[in-house]
C-alpha cells in the first residue's frame, strides 16, 4: 500500500530496486546512477516528510508496514513471556501482554496488536480490543505492581471494538475500571503512542506517568472520518476534520497531553525499523530509569496532578 | 463517541399547533399525555413508564431536601482549547449559545446539599447543554466536586446524562475521562461512597469513565446506556440489534448496574443505601 503523497518517493524506490538488481547481474555497473538516485531519494523524502499535513500523518500512522507491537518486541526485547487471558471470559488478541526484558530492565509490556496480513488482522481484530483485552491488561498491570516492575504500554488502535458482545460484556465498564485503576497503580507506567491512538480504546490502557508519541503517530477523541461525518455531515471532509482535531504529536505536546515526541527517521518509521526502533527503546529506557527512583506513592500523587491539570482553568 | 445519534433522544413533537401545546408525546411509546399530568408525574410516561430527561435543576429538586442546595464550582465554564471550527461555525459560539439557552456554564451542575438531612456532594449533568457532552469544563467540575467530597468526607453522587466526549475539544475532552476517574479513584481509596446514577442517555466516553465505576450503579427504566452507538455497531457487525439492546434493563441483566429505580423512589433509595455507610 502506498499513499498518494508518497508516490514520487515510492517510484524512486522502485527504480532503485531495479538498478540494484541490474547491478548484480550485468557487467555494466550503475554505481554512479545509484549514488545519485540515493541522494535524490533522501532529499525528496526529507521534503515530503518535513511538512506532512495532519491527514497525511494519519495515513502514515495507519501505514500497513508501520512497526507493530510484535516488531517492537522483536526489535527491543531480549525476552518476552506472553501471558494470556483475563481470568473471566477469554484471551483477547487485540491487546497482548507479558513479561519483557529490554536490555537489563524487566517490565510488564502491554499493548494493542494490529497485524500486517489479513490472517493476522482477523486474529487480532485489527487492534480493536474487546472488554477481555482491557481486563487482561488490568490483570497484568496489577501483577506488575505486585512484582514491583514498571508497566510499558504501547498504543496502536483504531478504537475499542464496537460490537454486540463487547457491549454485553461491558466495554464501557472495562475501560472505565482501567482508567481508575491506572490512576492509583503504585508502579511506573510509561505509555508510547506508536501508531493510531483511537479514542477510549487507546486511553483504556493509556494513563501513565510519562506519555510518549512517535512523530508520525496520531491521538484523537474520534477518527477524522467519524468527526467529518458527524460535524460536517460529509465523510470526505476527513482531511479538514483531521486538521481541526489537532491530533498530531506536535499539537498534543503543545496541549500538554503528551510529554515527549520520539523522532522517526525521514520517510517514516515504516521505511527504516533499524533507525526507528532504537530511538524508541532509548527514550523508554531513559524514562524508566528516571521513574525507578520515585516511590509508588509519590508516583500516584504526581500522576493525579498530571491529569488534574489537563484543561485550562 | 458522537452525541445525537439516537432518534429517541430527539424531541418527538416538532410541529406546534395550539392543541399540541397541551400535549406531550412520549418519546418512547408515542402516547399523548396532558402536559400538566406529564410534569406532575416527573416526566414519566404513565403508559409505558419511560423516564424522560430532566434538567439538572429538576433533578436537584427531586433528590435533595428543599433549600439545602449550594452550588460549587460555578466559576468554571467552557473553554476552547483547540479553537475549533467545523462546517457550521466556531465551537466558541456554539458554547455561548448553549449557555444562553440553558443558563448553565457547562454540561454539569455541581454542589452540595442534603438528602433527608444527610450531607452529600452531587454533580448533575444536563443533556440540554451540548448533548451533555464531556468538555474540559465538565471534567474540571466533576473532579473539583470529587475533591470537595474527599476533603469533607461526604458521599459523592453523580447523575449522568451524556452523549459522550465533546469532539470540539478533541483530545482534551478524551483526557477528561482519565482526569475524572483519577478523582473517583481517590474517593475509593479513602472509602468515601461514590454512587453513580446513569440516566437517559449515558453513552460513549461518559459511560466508559466515571459513570460506570460507582460503588453502586443505578439507573431509571428504559434509559439508554452503552459505549458505542447503535448505528456504528450495526454497521460493524452487519446485524440488527435486539430491541432492548443498551437499555437499563439490558445492563441489569448483564450485571453492570445494581438496580433500576423509579424516579419517584430515587430519593428514598439513595437515603436507604447511604445509611449503610459507617453503620457499624
Ligand atoms: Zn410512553
Amino acid at each position: 500500500m502506498s499513499m498518494d503523497f508518497e508516490k514520487p518517493l515510492v517510484e524512486l524506490e522502485e527504480k532503485m530496486a531495479e538498478l540494484v538488481k541490474l547491478n548484480e547481474n550485468e557487467d555494466v555497473k550503475f554505481d554512479t546512477e545509484i549514488a545519485e538516485l540515493e541522494k535524490k531519494m533522501k532529499s525528496i523524502s526529507k521534503k515530503t516528510y518535513s511538512k506532512l499535513t495532519p491527514w497525511q500523518t494519519v495515513q502514515v500512522a495507519r501505514h500497513s508496514q508501520r512497526p507493530l507491537i510484535r516488531d517492537y518486541i522483536t526489535g527491543m526485547c531480549s525476552e518476552f513471556i506472553e501471558l494470556h487471558g483475563d481470568r473471566c471470559f477469554g484471551d483477547d488478541q487485540g491487546i497482548i501482554g507479558g513479561f519483557a526484558k529490554i536490555d537489563d530492565v524487566r517490565v510488564m509490556l502491554i499493548g494493542h496488536q494490529k497485524g500486517k496480513t489479513v490472517e493476522e488482522n482477523i486474529k487480532s481484530n485489527f487492534g480493536m480490543a474487546n472488554p477481555e483485552g482491557y481486563r487482561k491488561a488490568l490483570r497484568l498491570m496489577k501483577l506488575a505492581e505486585k512484582y514491583r516492575i514498571p508497566v510499558l504500554s504501547l498504543i496502536d488502535t483504531p478504537g475499542a471494538y464496537p460490537g454486540l458482545e463487547a457491549e454485553a460484556r461491558g466495554q464501557a465498564e472495562a475501560i472505565a475500571r482501567n482508567l481508575m485503576e491506572m490512576a492509583t497503580l503504585e508502579t511506573p507506567i510509561v505509555v508510547v503512542i506508536t501508531g493510531e491512538g483511537g479514542s477510549g480504546g487507546a486511553i483504556g490502557i493509556g494513563v501513565g506517568d510519562v506519555v510518549l508519541m512517535l512523530s508520525n503517530s496520531v491521538y484523537s477523541v474520534i477518527s477524522p472520518e467519524g468527526c467529518a461525518s458527524i460535524l460536517w455531515r460529509d465523510g470526505s471532509k476527513a482531511p479538514v476534520a483531521a486538521d481541526a482535531l489537532k491530533l498530531t504529536a506536535e499539537s498534543l505536546l503543545e496541549l500538554g497531553v503528551i510529554d515527549e515526541i520520539i523522532k522517526e527517521p525521514s520517510g517514516g518509521a515504516h521505511r527504516s525499523y533499524s533507525e526507528a526502533l532504537p530511538a524508541v527503546k532509548e527514550t523508554i529506557l531513559r524514562h524508566l530509569e528516571k521513574l525507578s527512583k520515585v516511590s509508588g506513592r509519590k508516583l500516584t500523587e504526581r500522576r493525579f496532578d498530571k491529569y488534574a491539570k489537563i484543561g485550562r482553568f | 463517541m458522537g452525541w445525537f445519534n439516537r432518534s429517541r433522544s430527539k424531541p418527538a413533537a416538532q410541529g406546534k399547533t395550539k392543541s399540541e401545546d397541551m400535549w406531550v408525546v412520549c418519546p418512547s411509546c408515542e402516547a399523548h399525555v396532558f402536559k400538566e399530568e406529564w410534569h406532575k408525574g416527573l416526566k414519566v410516561c404513565p403508559k409505558c413508564n419511560f423516564h424522560d430527561r430532566l434538567t439538572c435543576h429538576e433533578r436537584v429538586k427531586l433528590i435533595l431536601d428543599t433549600g439545602t442546595w449550594h452550588e460549587l464550582g460555578g466559576s468554571v465554564s467552557t473553554t476552547d482549547p483547540l479553537e475549533f471550527v467545523d462546517g457550521k461555525g466556531r465551537y466558541a459560539d456554539k458554547a455561548e449559545a448553549a449557555k444562553e439557552k440553558t443558563g448553565l456554564n457547562e454540561s454539569v451542575l455541581t454542589g452540595r446539599g442534603k438528602i433527608s438531612g444527610r450531607r452529600i456532594v452531587m454533580a448533575v449533568m444536563d443533556f440540554r447543554f451540548l448533548g451533555g457532552s464531556l468538555g474540559s469544563g465538565t471534567g474540571e467540575k466533576i473532579l473539583r466536586a470529587a475533591t470537595y467530597a474527599l476533603k469533607h468526607k461526604l458521599p459523592y453522587i453523580v447523575v449522568s446524562a451524556s452523549g459522550g466526549a465533546r469532539m470540539h475539544e478533541g483530545i482534551v475532552s478524551l483526557m477528561q475521562m482519565a482526569k475524572t476517574c483519577a478523582g473517583i479513584a481517590r474517593l475509593h481509596k479513602a472509602r468515601i461512597p461514590y454512587i453513580s446514577i446513569l440516566t437517559h442517555p449515558t453513552t460513549g466516553g461518559v459511560s466508559a469513565s466515571y459513570a460506570m465505576v460507582g460503588d453502586i450503579n443505578i439507573s431509571e427504566p428504559g434509559a439508554l446506556i452503552g459505549f458505542a452507538g447503535r448505528r456504528v455497531i450495526e454497521e460493524t457487525i452487519k446485524q440488527k440489534l435486539p430491541d432492548d439492546f443498551q437499555t437499563a434493563e439490558y445492563l441489569l441483566d448483564h450485571g453492570f448496574i445494581d438496580s433500576i429505580v423509579n424516579r419517584s423512589e430515587m430519593k428514598d433509595y439513595l437515603m436507604n443505601v447511604l445509611r449503610y455507610w459507617r453503620a457499624r
